[in-house]
């Protein structure tokens, strides 16, 4: 099943992306191809298998860890900030949401 | 362990001489930084350095120098070294490579970066690699090199036509150049195992879980790992020692396995050693000149009295489709954080809030990058998820557990690390598969977490260097660098160095 033209508008929409026209030709002619071998992936019986996340539990438990919910970061707004595109009175500026 | 003479050129010296050099004070860490800064300048053209910050690595040395006269030296201290720019480092520019994060300066050390300089290194700079880490021959880089106004690639210094790996390109090239004596990079399908295997030096990637991946950049976060890169498997096993160990509070990751000495057992004897030989790394896609080598150091395996064992990894094909969805998969999730808001880029020109995101990420992640955020996007997205996503993770499994069954018949695994060796720059063109295919051997390892290393192991078309991959069951990379360590009494590829330098 080839991808077409409307879905990769509708992905690029999905991953935030603009493309321009030709960029989007070359998405789909790239993808289409990448897609070609993973059908070989598709047809593999997996029916009663696990998916595995976190390699090492192929061997053994490996639990998610959560750690006690208490702040430990000190305060370092202005070093988090120094890299921001823009800040306002220890706030990050985006275009207007609301109306 | 070997001694330096006065005649040896800094260098040229391995990062176990260079530590017991500065501890018996034959040179000081402000001199040993100095050298290396002073022939990584000179050697600019090969693009492996992004960034240096000169005050900082003399302010690091002279604390090193101040630490080894005061008796408190660690068991790196003043060794200097230099870190894959995915890495964020306080004394250095972070990039990964990208666009988006031009300038972007981080507000606090990785783990790693801090383990090292805990135990003494000291940081010369950044080294360059594919953006965000996607890549196998460094060609993704959107950043230009220290000395250069634009992006330029980094070139092989066995032939500086050729593309030197990826995505730990640079850090392969400074190894090799010997512009450091040993670096830091990650591997998340291959990418410390094949730019070492391509440049001609050794690599190691641990147990998936056993580096925290705090501070480094996010790729692909089921299978992103930390490791070091050195000309010899005993450097590498200093570096690994250093680098590995729990980090509960940042990494939810991080496996509860206590750090190791990885040198203890380096020169055990590996009379017995059963080394399986998986037949689906040595069908039709295998270059002759690359099998020649592999074999012959395969020959000195047995000389050394291990013993073959055939096994089968029946799904090696498949784990190029596999990594291929599972990556794109979490980098689409994980790349979703560069929004222009926070750090990094932002459009000049938009009309509004998904506007600016739109414009910003166009303007600001390269062509692989955009690909793969557009694939992953697409198998997570809703109808799509199960037939692809959770597919290749179900087959994952069956990919590690392919491993366990041969683990049964043999204790570590050994073939190629590349099907060929290194290509011309530009060679693949704008064919994105030809990269993805050529990472075969190496995705198996990373799918399954396996600790996994690049061992020189001679010379293939072109006079380029071959690197034999091996692989080993959890947690056993002090087995595998004992066993490279003993190819490397008996071999000296690892000695050799590309000429012109």
């Amino acid at each position: 099943m080839a991808l077409t033209p409307q879905d990769i508008g509708r992905i690029a929409n999905l991953a935030r992306l603009e493309l321009t026209p030709p960029e989007s030709e070359r998405m789909l002619t790239q993808l289409n191809g990448f897609f070609d071998i993973v059908e070989k992936m598709r047809a593999v019986d997996t029916s009663g298998v696990a998916p595995l996340a976190h390699p090492v539990a192929a061997i053994q438990d490996v639990a998610l860890r959560l750690r006690d919910d208490v702040a430990s970061e000190p305060n370092q707004r202005e070093s988090n900030q120094k890299s921001a595109p823009a800040v306002e009175r220890g706030l990050f500026l985006v275009p207007k949401v609301i109306e | 362990m070997t001694h330096p003479t006065t005649t040896q050129a800094l260098h040229d010296l391995g990062v176990a001489e260079l530590a017991a050099g500065l501890r018996d004070k034959q040179f000081s860490a402000v001199e040993a930084a100095q050298h290396f800064l002073t022939r990584a300048k000179a050697h600019q053209p090969l693009g492996a350095y992004v960034a240096f910050n000169e005050d900082a690595t003399l302010a690091q040395a002279r604390a090193a120098d101040t630490r080894i006269a005061a008796g408190t030296a660690g068991t790196l201290e003043g060794v200097p070294i230099a870190h894959k720019d995915i890495f964020v480092t306080r004394d250095f520019p972070t990039t990964a490579g990208s666009k988006m994060l031009a300038g972007y300066q981080s507000p606090f050390d990785s783990t790693v970066v801090r383990k090292l300089a805990e135990a003494g290194a000291v940081t010369l700079g950044k080294l360059n690699c594919d953006e965000f880490a996607m890549g196998s021959s460094n060609e993704n880089s959107a950043v230009a090199p220290v000395g250069f106004d634009a992006p330029a690639p980094v070139r092989n210094p066995w032939d500086t036509s050729r593309i030197p790996g990826g995505s730990s390109g640079g850090s392969a090239v400074a190894v090799a150049a010997r512009l450091a004596p040993a670096v830091t990079g990650t591997d998340t399908g291959g990418s410390i195992r094949q730019p070492a295997s391509f440049c001609g030096i050794t690599g190691i990637k641990p147990t998936y879980g056993r580096a925290s991946r705090y501070g480094m950049v996010a790729f692909a976060s089921s299978l992103d790992q930390a490791g070091p890169m050195a000309r010899s498997a005993e450097d590498c096993a200093l570096l690994l020692s250093a680098m590995c160990g729990p980090d509960p509070d940042r990494d939810s990751t991080s496996l509860d396995v206590p750090a190791e000495n990885f040198s203890a057992q380096l020169n055990d004897s590996i009379e017995g050693l059963r080394i399986g030989i998986p037949a689906e790394f040595f069908g039709e896609g295998l270059a002759p000149d690359v099998r020649t080598a592999v074999d012959a150091a395969l020959k000195e395996y047995e000389k050394l009295g291990a013993k073959l064992v055939p096994i089968s990894l029946p799904r090696t094909e498949l784990s190029i489709p596999v990594y291929y969805i599972i990556a794109p998969a979490e980098a689409s999730s994980n790349l979703s954080r560069f929004d222009g808001v926070k750090f990094g880029h932002r459009a000049e020109k938009y009309t509004d809030l998904v506007d600016m995101y739109k414009k910003t990420r166009a303007e600001g992640f390269g062509d692989e990058v955009k690909r793969r955020i557009m694939i992953g996007a697409y198998v997570l997205s809703h109808g799509y998820y199960d037939a692809y996503y959770l597919q290749a993770q179900k087959i994952r499994r069956m990919i590690a557990d392919d491993f366990q069954n041969a683990f049964k018949s043999c204790d570590v695994i050994a073939g190629p690390v590349a099907p060929t060796v290194a290509w011309k720059l530009g060679e693949h063109g704008n064919d994105p598969l030809a990269d993805y295919l050529a990472d075969i051997f190496t995705l198996p390892g990373s799918l399954a977490g396996l600790p996994g290393m690049s061992v020189p192991a001679g010379f293939g078309e072109g006079g380029m260097p071959v690197g034999l991959q091996l692989i080993g069951n959890y947690f056993q990379e002090a087995r595998l660098l004992n066993a490279a360590h003993r190819l490397q009494q008996a071999t000296d590829f690892h000695l050799r160095q590309p000429g012109g330098l």
